[in-house]
């Protein structure tokens, strides 16, 4: 037998570029003695290889697997047979240069820094101490400075700076962990810091050192544009009063609550209370923000936050330093700093110096800039821990572009663009088996967050290659993604499918938990703020019969008012009386429940113009919404929300808050009447827990009992119908959706009583369960729709 | 000569074709339209026109109710097609007026239209010259519907088109947007208001004049009456392949409207205008045009409101009164909630 006489050519799958693969495949081959080449292309990481024993080759793809890099996802590994020996040249294992062919690999998202990186920080004799554009390998930038594939250095921001001698060799040596590290950067080859006044002079720093100033500054109350990965923040010391209070002041947001970086979880562990879980989510490679509970004052010791960080809320959003610079920045600080992002209220957060100064000069009292540019903006994710699970509230840094995957029977040959929703936007492409769902984008209203929705579906197309062959809109006629994909599929002649809003927050949970084209119908209870229905009514609480390609609605809440349309999801006394009204209790409420402060402060309202106005149905649409319901209630509870709200949710989660510490004492909660109507829908009427709940007011029952009775009372009725209408159409699955849902109460309750009553449930946990998440469930549902639909003309509806 | 007495309202003879009509069309029509014209007695008004190049514009009114805080059907349908001649940058010459009326409208409420819109035309200076009056039969239409046709003449040297706002021109308007809108709707729904938004109906044909005589270069003219300044920008800017920029302080809107709009929920910036327009000229002649429109009665409240920019997509943006920006959608129809 000749040596190297088993030979084979071996296509490895997945997310593995850009994460160190290929020299893991040069050390295994290096220690099983084989030979041969690795090298990247369109497809992933293809390898030749020649061994002289067969058993070395099955060690070898083994070894592949087990020991993966941290980065590295591989979703197939092909082994075929080769029957050539190798050319006279090969004696050794070799790494060679990518080829240029059509791209199916991923872009993996930008990476915490690793623990190898923080070592190389912290250590005085390193060469890239304090250096604050370390990374290696297994960690730092990489959707954020891309620009074009294949992933190399020439198409990131890094191309700016070309790699010294020292850098270069680490960047040529396979045995390096910074071997084809793309930002590998140091000191003297890499990027720069810059400390500046708002008008743009150098700031005078202590002993000519950039972050020990900085850190004088936030000390003495400073508040500081940081320019970070994705984008820009916004520091101040959390524990200063004054910091705080200005940062509010400047950046024109009035309760919203910020978030918090400490330097470790021992920090985090002062304020609040960190389960095994939630660490580990913290200090996962994407390290997100991270909602926790907060302590009770009395069991903080000493640097107590400012109120101001998050008023009135019993959770704080904390994350840990993920680059370099953060670590500088916080490293031995005791006390956490608010890293809001860098922007003004209802902006897209900044990513460019010019817009930094002109934007966030009148908030900050010095920006620390670096020269590494960022290419697409990604802000700065939110999860939490439920029920043992993570949830994503916002999914952005650490997670895109990294793709879900599709269930197998799901993948189709259809390149479909899904545009997302108004709010909260977000857009995905499905290509074959994967999702590539974007990062959190923002309000579609502001003309920024737009251009900025545009230019990062552009980037996509150019990243992953993609051309849709078919457009994916909600039904929602207004929404300004509606209309750029109206007029996307006019202009390139595509089919244009329309996708109800309920039906794709609910597609979205069915395909993240991977639920088969032939898995069968589920029924969904989608709980929202407000979508465009079906019938062309407005929905907001809707119990869906449904599979990928069709949806029947089978209950929803009882339709009421919107009294002055958007207005009403912004000011809670209107979803009140136009509740109080529909109920047919509006006038035993001024008679005889006068003294509640809450009806009190209604009668000072214009309640008659504004009943007018629902009676004549001008400006008052009637939606099914749940988001509103839970305004009503909280206006009746928390008269303080009740006139104005200073963000989306404020009311409802106020509310949910409240509620908490009571469930356990609520029993069965309100009643709801469930009635069938004449479509056979099965209605869930909250007529009957207006006089309860007023009762339980001038009971004097206290609030926080009222609002756990409501939030049981709606969650058994909720389960109830699921049950009933289960047992009809013979389904056991219930999936959840929809924005009501981040009501963790809620969401709790209904779980519980649908598990009890034999459901299995599903809840959106990789994908938001707001409109964050509707791009997925769009896109899913037209592939679907489009593979088993047939005939759908150009540019025309379906 | 006819035994009974007089009908108090319209009926079907009075469309007939026959004495009838031509006793309503003396006794109504020429009595307070009376002109030169008219007093012919034929079918048609003959005139010379005066050179420069004529303009012609339609407009059919319908509106519920017939009278509104303001203004009425009349004087509307009268300022409605002088403003649509004058956004051409013309002198408006001559109207034609056509009546639908349902049987069974009361001709008292007819004369009262008709004396309004005498009014209007004689405030205005522009004839009424020529007509026709139909009726149907009850339940077929709304009491009264009126369509106007105006013809007018454009000066020389003056080329006014909703295809020539260019990059870096100045947008103004003559005043507050919102109160016809309002007003109608106050007054149709039986909203009573603390203070009753009241609508702008007004002929802004001479502030035109006086307007292009300042500024001759003006490169567009339009009124934002359905759909609001929001929807008339979004024309232009589509029509000119611009995008806009606008300042919402800079905006005009009365309280009363504001708070109307307030309470229904209403953005003023998509409510009807019936004595507005919208003016677009090179920015050099911006505070020219508007220190001649502030001069004119129907222009004391005149502002710039933003700029024309560059942008392929044309969209209409605005930088809020809190100092974000948002984009000025163009609605597919109402205003539909859209908040999740
Ligand atoms: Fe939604
Ligand atoms: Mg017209
Ligand atoms: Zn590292
Ligand atoms: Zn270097």
């Amino acid at each position: 037998m000749t040596p190297f006489s088993n030979a084979a050519t071996i296509r490895i799958r997945g997310l593995v570029q850009g994460v160190g693969f290929r020299p893991h495949v040069w050390h295994c081959a290096r220690a099983l003695h084989l030979i041969g080449t690795v090298q990247n292309d369109g497809d992933g990481v293809l390898i030749e290889v020649w061994s002289a024993s067969a058993s070395a080759l099955d060690q070898f793809c083994a070894a592949l697997q087990r020991d993966c890099p941290p980065l590295a996802q591989i979703t197939a590994i092909e082994r075929r047979r080769l029957n050539h020996p190798p050319p006279a040249s090969l004696t050794d294992f070799h790494i060679i240069a990518s080829a240029a062919t059509a791209v199916h690999t991923g872009i993996i998202p930008d990476i915490a820094t690793c623990a190898a990186c923080r070592a190389d920080l912290t250590d005085p004799a390193n060469r890239r101490y304090r250096y604050a554009f370390t990374n290696c390998t297994h960690c730092g930038p990489r959707f954020s400075i891309i620009t074009a594939l294949p992933y190399d250095r020439v198409q990131t921001s890094m191309a700016a700076f070309p790699l010294c001698p020292t850098c270069a060799a680490e960047y040529a040596d396979p045995a390096d962990r910074r071997f084809h590290a793309q930002p590998n950067a140091c000191p003297s080859c890499g990027p720069q810091l810059t400390l500046t006044h708002p008008d743009g002079s150098a700031v005078a720093l202590l002993d000519g050192d950039v972050i020990a100033t900085t850190r004088q500054l936030l000390r003495d109350g400073g508040i500081v544009a940081v320019q970070g990965i994705g984008g820009f923040h916004l520091a101040c010391d959390a524990a200063h009063v004054a910091a705080v209070a200005r940062l509010r002041l400047r950046k024109g947001r009035d309760a919203k609550p910020f978030a918090l970086m400490a330097a470790d979880l021992t920090t985090i562990r002062r304020y609040c209370a960190v389960s095994e879980s939630e660490a580990q989510l913290l200090t996962s490679p994407a390290a997100p923000i991270v909602l926790l509970d907060r302590l009770p004052p009395c069991q903080i010791t000493g640097d107590d936050l400012a109120a101001a960080v998050a008023p009135g809320q019993d959770s704080l959003g904390f994350m840990l330093p993920y680059s370099p610079l953060h670590w500088l920045l916080l490293t031995d600080q005791p006390r956490p700093l608010v890293m809001t992002s860098g922007n003004r209220s209802a902006e897209p957060q900044v990513t460019e110096h010019a817009d930094a100064y002109q934007q966030l000069g009148g908030i900050a009292d010095a920006l620390l800039l670096h020269n590494r540019g960022i290419v697409n903006r990604v802000d700065d994710s939110v999860a939490r821990v439920l029920l043992g699970k993570t949830h994503m509230l916002r999914r952005a840094r650490g997670y895109a572009p990294a793709p879900l995957y599709l269930p197998d029977d799901c993948v189709t040959n259809t390149t479909v663009l899904a545009l997302g929703a108004e709010l909260k936007s977000t857009f995905c492409f499905v290509t074959g088996n994967r999702a590539l769902l974007s990062p959190h984008l923002g309000d579609l209203d502001n003309p920024r967050t737009f251009a900025e929705y545009q230019r990062m579906i552009a980037a996509y197309q150019r990243l992953f290659a993609l051309e849709p062959a078919v457009i994916a809109v909600d039904l929602h006629p207004d929404y300004r993604a509606t209309q750029y994909g109206r007029d996307w599929a006019a202009r390139a002649e595509l089919p244009l499918i329309f996708v109800q809003h309920h039906h794709a927050h609910l597609a979205a949970v069915l395909a993240e938990h991977g639920w088969s084209r032939h898995g069968g119908k589920v029924l969904g209870w989608a709980l929202d703020g407000l979508g465009y229905g079906a019938d062309g009514t407005l929905w907001g609480a809707e119990l869906l019969l449904c599979d990928y390609c069709h949806a029947e609605r089978v209950a929803h809440l009882k339709a009421v008012a919107l009294p002055g349309g958007d207005r009403a999801a912004t000011q809670p006394w209107r979803n009140l009386l136009a509740q109080l009204d529909a109920a047919g209790v509006w006038s035993t409420a001024v008679a005889r429940w006068s003294n509640v402060p809450i009806m009190q402060l209604l009668l000072a309202q214009p309640v008659d113009l504004l009943r007018q106005m629902i009676a004549q149905q001008i400006n008052s649409p009637r939606s099914s919404s749940a988001g509103r319901l839970f305004d009503a209630v909280a206006a009746a509870l928390l008269p303080e929300y009740a006139m104005q709200l200073n963000y989306d949710g404020q009311a409802a989660q106020a509310l949910e808050m409240l509620a908490r510490p009571q469930l356990a004492a609520a029993g069965d909660g309100y009643c709801f009447e469930i009635t069938t109507d004449a479509m056979e829908q099965q209605v869930l009427e909250p007529a009957p827990i207006w006089a309860e709940l007023f009762a339980d007011l001038i009971a004097g029952v206290a609030p926080a009992l009222i609002a756990a009775r409501f939030h049981t009372g709606l969650a058994r009725a909720l389960v109830d119908s699921a049950q009933q209408q289960a047992a009809r159409f013979g389904v056991t699955t219930l999936a959840l959706a929809g924005g009501v849902l981040q009501n963790r109460s809620l969401l709790v309750q209904i779980t519980q009583r649908a598990e009890a009553a034999g459901l299995r449930v599903l809840t959106a946990q990789q994908v938001p369960c707001h409109d964050g998440g509707i791009a997925l469930g769009q896109a899913v549902v037209a592939g679907q729709r489009y593979v088993s639909g047939g005939k759908v003309g150009a540019g025309r509806a379906m | 000569m006819s035994l009974s007495p007089a009908p108090a309202c319209i009926e079907l003879t009075h469309g007939s074709g026959g004495r009838v009509t031509a006793e309503l069309i003396t006794n109504v029509f020429h009595r307070h339209f009376d002109n030169a014209w008219l007093r012919q007695g034929n079918d048609y008004a003959i005139f010379t026109p005066p050179p420069g190049r004529l303009v012609i514009s339609t407009d059919a009114h319908v509106i519920t109710p017939l009278w509104f805080p303001g203004g009425d059907i009349g004087c509307l349908a009268v300022n409605g097609t002088i403003n649509d001649v004058a956004m051409a940058g013309a002198q408006p010459l001559y109207l034609s007026a056509a009546f639908i009326l349902e049987e069974g409208f009361l001709l008292t409420d007819l004369e009262r239209i008709v004396i309004s819109m005498a009014a209007a035309a004689r405030a205005a200076g522009v004839p009424i010259v020529t007509g026709d009056t139909k009726v149907v039969e009850r339940g077929h239409g709304d009491g009264c519907f009126i369509t106007t046709t105006g013809i007018g003449v454009v000066p020389k040297g003056i080329n006014i088109s909703g295809d020539r706002a260019a990059l870096g021109d100045a947008i103004l308007i003559n005043g507050s947007m919102g109160d016809h809108g309002v007003a109608v709707l106050a007054a149709r729904e039986q909203l009573h208001f603390i203070t009753p938004p009241q609508s702008d109906s007004a002929a802004l044909h001479s502030l035109v004049a006086a307007m292009i005589t300042a500024v001759p270069e003006l490169h567009c003219l339009r009124d934002p009456t359905r759909g609001g300044l929001a929807t008339t920008l979004n024309e232009l800017a589509h029509q000119s392949g611009v995008g806009m920029q606008l300042t919402e302080a800079a905006i005009p809107i009365h309280a009363a409207v504001r708070g109307a709009c307030e309470l229904l929920g209403f953005d003023p910036l998509y409510l009807a205008n019936e004595g507005k327009l919208v003016a677009i000229c090179p920015a050099a002649a911006a505070e020219t045009l508007l220190a001649t429109m502030r001069a004119h009665s129907l222009g004391r409240e005149a502002a710039i409101i933003g700029t024309v920019t560059g942008d392929a997509q044309h969209l209409v943006q605005m930088k809020t009164v809190f100092g974000g920006s948002r984009l000025v959608a163009w609605l597919t129809g109402d205003q539909l909630p859209r908040i999740c």
